[in-house]
């Protein structure tokens, strides 16, 4: 592929705390390489906005290699921008031209209150995990791999379901602010593997309350989640955590 | 955040890793450590008194956290080179240009080094030495080669 440089405008939301009012402010940037990826582009940016003597637009990144689930922009109206299954870190500049305007913006919903700039806070999902997304295995040296036979398929299902990186694309695309695929993930992980069988009545339940009490927006199935998604969790986890939580509230004794 | 100087944070991380890598990379000189050791304190000066740290104390300011680790770095890279310097021999991966064998391997030298040394602090650009020795009972350290 050829490598070329191009200028461009950026417009990036700007919030100096979670009480002020926030803007989109504009920003040029010159002889961006079309090998750069999205965040190298911010570093430049920000590099040249402390020389001015701004302030540098403050931005969350951790692994850069999009396995992390840290970086969150929403890019031109699309989490993690323009190119499908994959992350904000791992987006690079050859996705745009010489000359475009690139509108940038925080993950935006009610249960992630913006920290500062393109920064919000996600610690909503660490309580989701916390009310029911482990297991209650001894420690120990793990057993024998042929031990306990699993199914193929959900082997498979459940392995696809754990690819969830906790990123939160998904509640930043629904029009309804539901976290209801990365729930269904990590539900379905677990319930999907007999490690995960004790727990599996109280997971389901606690999880979707905490997920309720962090104020979550309920699912309507657009399936925009599904699309905008980095790492491809399917939809069909949520009818997965749909059943388990009929089931689950049938039969529990509390 | 007093400071208030011109140059940006991210632009010692660089120029500390360009020491570090020229004069401190898998292959060392004590002539090289030396320069490393007085380069690193001269950039420690320039940090402490002509870094840029822009925002706020009281709000999130990812500068001021990088900031932090950065002078961090710049004592533990001096750190670095002292303790390159202190270890005459090569070891593994960690070559010292003055101690190869004739065709251009690793040189041991078990008998002066084999410790791991800890470096206890003692004040500005000041470290103290533990040795902790190494005890081979079984398989001995010997010279290797890959060819």
């Amino acid at each position: 592929m050829e490598h070329y440089n191009m200028n461009l405008t950026l417009k990036v939301w700007k919030q100096k705390n979670a009480k002020a009012q926030g803007s989109l402010e504009t920003y040029q940037v010159k002889n961006i390489s079309s090998e750069m990826s999205f965040l190298e582009m911010f570093d430049v940016l920000n590099e040249q906005l402390i020389a001015e003597g701004k302030e540098p637009i403050a931005f969350d990144h951790d692994c850069r290699e999009g396995i992390c689930g840290t970086c969150s922009m929403f890019i031109n109206g699309r989490a993690h921008g323009p190119w499908e299954k994959n992350t904000t870190c791992q987006l690079h500049m050859r996705a745009f031209k010489d000359g475009d305007t690139i509108v940038v913006e925080p993950w935006r919903s009610q249960a992630f209150p913006v920290i500062k700039d393109l920064v919000v806070d996600r610690t909503a999902f660490d309580r989701i995990i916390q009310a029911g997304g482990y297991i209650s295995v001894n420690t120990g040296n793990a057993q024998d791999a042929n031990a306990l036979p699993i199914d193929k398929k959900n082997a498979d299902d459940s392995f696809m379901a754990a690819a969830c990186i906790g990123c939160g694309a998904c509640v930043a695309t629904c029009k309804n602010g539901s976290a209801m695929l990365f729930v269904s993930a990590k539900v379905s992980q677990l319930a999907l593997l007999p490690q995960g069988q004790p727990e599996r009545e109280s997971r389901v339940l606690n999880m979707v309350a905490q997920m309720d009490k962090e104020g979550f927006g309920n699912c309507t199935n657009t399936y925009a989640c599904e699309a905008e998604c980095p790492k491809g969790i399917s939809i069909a986890n949520i009818a997965r955590l749909n059943r388990e939580y009929l089931v689950a509230s049938l039969s529990t004794e509390d | 955040m007093n400071i208030k100087g011109t140059k940006t944070v991210e632009s010692f991380h660089k120029r500390l890793g360009k020491i570090m890598w020229d004069k401190c990379g898998m292959a060392r000189n004590e002539k090289g450590l030396q320069e490393a050791i007085v380069e690193i304190q001269q950039l420690k000066k320039e940090f402490w008194s002509d870094v840029r740290i822009p925002g706020d104390i009281d709000e999130m300011n990812p500068e001021l956290d990088k900031a932090g680790r950065v002078a961090d770095f710049i004592e533990l890279g001096e750190l670095m080179c002292k303790d390159a310097l202190n270890r005459k021999e090569s070891c593994g991966g960690h070559f010292r240009e003055e101690s190869q064998t004739e065709d251009g391997e690793a040189k041991r030298d078990d008998a002066n080094f084999s410790y791991v040394a800890a470096w206890k602090f003692a004040g500005e650009s000041n470290w103290e030495l533990t040795k902790e020795e190494l005890n081979f009972e079984i398989v001995k350290p010997s010279q290797r080669s890959y060819k």
